[in-house]
């Protein structure tokens, strides 16, 4: 860094900026303002992402139980384990079922509540919130409203009170894998957190497509409805369909707060992050396994979004902060 | 509840424009649909609000039949688990979280920006390829670092790992592309330098994109919860998160008190939602597309 900075000192500065200020001294050196800007910012990405990340890589080839300073090389044995351990592999197995069903149903409902608040004349805003509001809520909470009373396995549940009016027995949703109700709650959970989110992009897409283009349907005698839906709104919206999705897949990638909370005292359902979580800060402490998921998970992510950028042509995705 | 609410909207979808669907099936639909995102937040009310007999009973009680308010206090007179205590380290954690992700990201996307430098474009590589690396994957390795570093259990290790978001300096350096030069141009003809014109010029005429940051980044920063699993291994340094999670696994179940703490921790970001939607939306709207 401070070979670039000296080298960069020697440079003239470039004649844009310089033509409209009359003086310069060394703080209006534009290769020192730019360190002074992105030093910071840098330096810590150095230490908190960079570091970390090479320190797992070197992690994953020592046996590291309970230690993080191992010395005992094992070449690729920890990922053997990793992959060769039905755990993990299950995780993955999770995770693409889980992304298979959340990822379009999200789609679908924050597409569909957006098409219909753009419809509203009156009360838009307070359905626009309706909606919206729950993207208040973090994953912990829901968990807990869903786990406690909605799902709760017991008879004063509230999805099984609504089933007793039917004459159904109480459904045991999330203690019992066979069969598989966990996944309506885990699925409902995030749907409710963050279909709203979702629908915000959707409803500034559509107020972006020129009104033009139905008027020029309406005179080419497309009916409005599923034809203008299918031949008009729908290509307007692909690019922040594709976002969305992207978007979607990258966040299921990383779902750990509702598993963790939903299904904590249970072996099944556990996606990626909380394998890792059980592998490396549970008993065993084992941060070589550990981390070799955690490179393996991330090659895996990157190859998904360097794939899936080349396909759609779109840029980089990243977690929906 | 799902499937409803999917048949429920894609019935609307395909009369976009008038048609098909009248205004009355229109906002029959979308009251079903909004009944159903209510539900939540009124079980959590109805349960805070009630006394566990009640919550437990045989019959589903609409309402409590005497709200008891007095709930209120009793997360906070709970000897298990400290939730005032709680409260309060997310609400610093939330706060120097979002003043510190602002400062550090924003200048450095205004440096990405603006100011020309031979290497900048290297510089901003190394920035976006951390971008292809959720933070949530290697939060082993970041323990692991934080760990040595002696942070566990403090608030610089809850805050500090997550101020260099390589995502929001790119959303800044995004937005101050944008920014209109002819501005800063003026400052530079006043005799300030770059430092001077981006507190005096810059900040000052970016403070929409800025509240929309912070707001996003509050909200994220609050409901946070694997890393404040992993930092927050004392009951002193839990988050309000990290409380809530230990409610749910507790050999004895208190209905009312667990759903009174999950309304108080709710509610700070109510707030923020009513009075900054603009921000937030707006927040959204930019920084979802262009993630």
């Amino acid at each position: 860094m401070s070979t670039t900075t000296t080298r960069g000192l020697a440079r003239p500065a470039p004649a844009k900026s310089s033509g409209t200020r009359p003086r310069r001294g060394l703080r209006g050196n534009s290769t020192f303002n730019f360190w002074l800007f992105t030093g910071p910012f840098l330096i810590g990405l150095l230490i908190f992402v960079y570091v970390p990340i090479g320190w797992s890589i070197w992690l994953s080839f020592f046996e590291a139980r309970f230690t993080v300073t191992p010395d005992k090389f094992i070449g690729f044995d920890n990922y053997r384990q990793m992959l060769g351990n039905g755990n993990f592999t299950g995780s993955l197995l999770t995770f693409t079922v889980f992304a298979a069903i959340i990822v379009p149903t999200t789609w679908a409902l924050s597409l569909g509540l957006a098409l219909m608040v753009n419809r509203l004349r009156f009360m838009r805003a307070f359905f626009r919130s309706v909606f919206f509001l729950p993207t208040a809520c973090s994953y912990v909470a829901a968990s807990l409203i869903w786990k406690m009373s909605i799902f709760n396995g017991v008879r004063f549940g509230l999805a099984n009170t609504v089933l007793g009016w039917f004459g159904v027995e109480n459904i045991a949703w999330l203690a019992n894998p066979d069969p598989p109700w966990y996944w309506l709650v885990i699925v409902t959970a995030r749907l409710w957190l963050q279909s709203g989110f979702y629908m915000i992009l959707f409803l500034a897409a559509l107020q972006n497509i020129p009104d033009e283009l139905y008027e020029a349907a309406a005179i080419d005698g497309a009916k409005p409805g599923w034809q203008t839906f299918r031949y008009i709104t729908l290509p307007q919206l692909r690019a922040t369909s594709t976002a969305v999705i992207l978007l979607l897949l990258i966040a299921a990638y990383q779902a750990f707060d509702e598993f963790f909370n939903l299904l904590s005292k249970t072996t099944w359902g556990r996606p990626p992050l909380v394998e890792l979580y059980y592998t490396a800060l549970g008993d065993s402490q084992d941060y070589g396994a550990g981390s070799a998921g955690a490179v393996i998970l991330t090659l895996l992510i990157c190859a998904v979004t360097l794939l899936q950028g080349k396909i759609m042509g779109f840029g980089r995705g990243d977690e929906s902060k | 509840m799902t499937s409803k609410t999917v048949k429920a909207s894609s019935t609307a979808r395909g009369a976009r424009r008038g048609g098909v669907m009248s205004s009355t099936g229109l906002y029959i639909a979308i009251g079903v649909a909004a009944l159903l995102f209510l539900i939540p937040f009124y079980v959590l009310l109805r349960n805070a609000l009630s006394t566990d007999p009640e919550i437990t009973g045989e019959d589903w009680k609409l309402f409590p039949t005497d709200i008891q308010w007095g709930n209120i206090t009793e997360p906070f007179a709970d000897p298990t688990v400290d939730f005032g205590q709680a409260l309060w380290n997310s609400a610093v954690v939330g706060v120097l979280h979002t003043v510190g992700i602002l400062l550090v990201c924003s200048l450095a996307g205004y440096g990405l920006a603006r100011i020309p430098y031979k290497h900048a474009n290297k510089v901003f590589y190394a920035v976006l390829f951390t971008l292809m690396v959720p933070t949530a994957v290697t939060f082993v390795p970041s323990f692991v670092l934080v760990s040595s570093l002696g942070w566990v259990d403090s608030y610089r290790g809850l805050i500090i790992p997550g101020l260099f978001s390589g995502f929001t300096c790119f959303l800044f350096r995004q937005y101050f592309l944008g920014f209109p030069k002819e501005l800063e141009e003026a400052a530079r003809v006043d005799g300030l330098g770059y430092w001077g014109a981006y507190w005096r010029v810059v900040v000052p005429n970016s403070l929409n994109f800025f509240a929309a940051i912070a707001t996003i980044t509050f909200i994220n920063g609050w409901n946070a919860f694997l890393w404040p699993l992993v930092i927050g291994q004392d009951p002193s340094a839990w988050t309000v998160q990290v409380a809530l999670s230990s409610y749910m696994t507790n050999q004895t179940v208190n209905y009312h008190l667990i759903f009174m703490a999950t309304a108080i921790s709710i509610l700070p970001l109510v707030f923020v939602f009513l009075f900054l939607q603009r921000w937030l939306v707006q927040g959204i709207a930019q920084t979802g597309i262009k993630g």
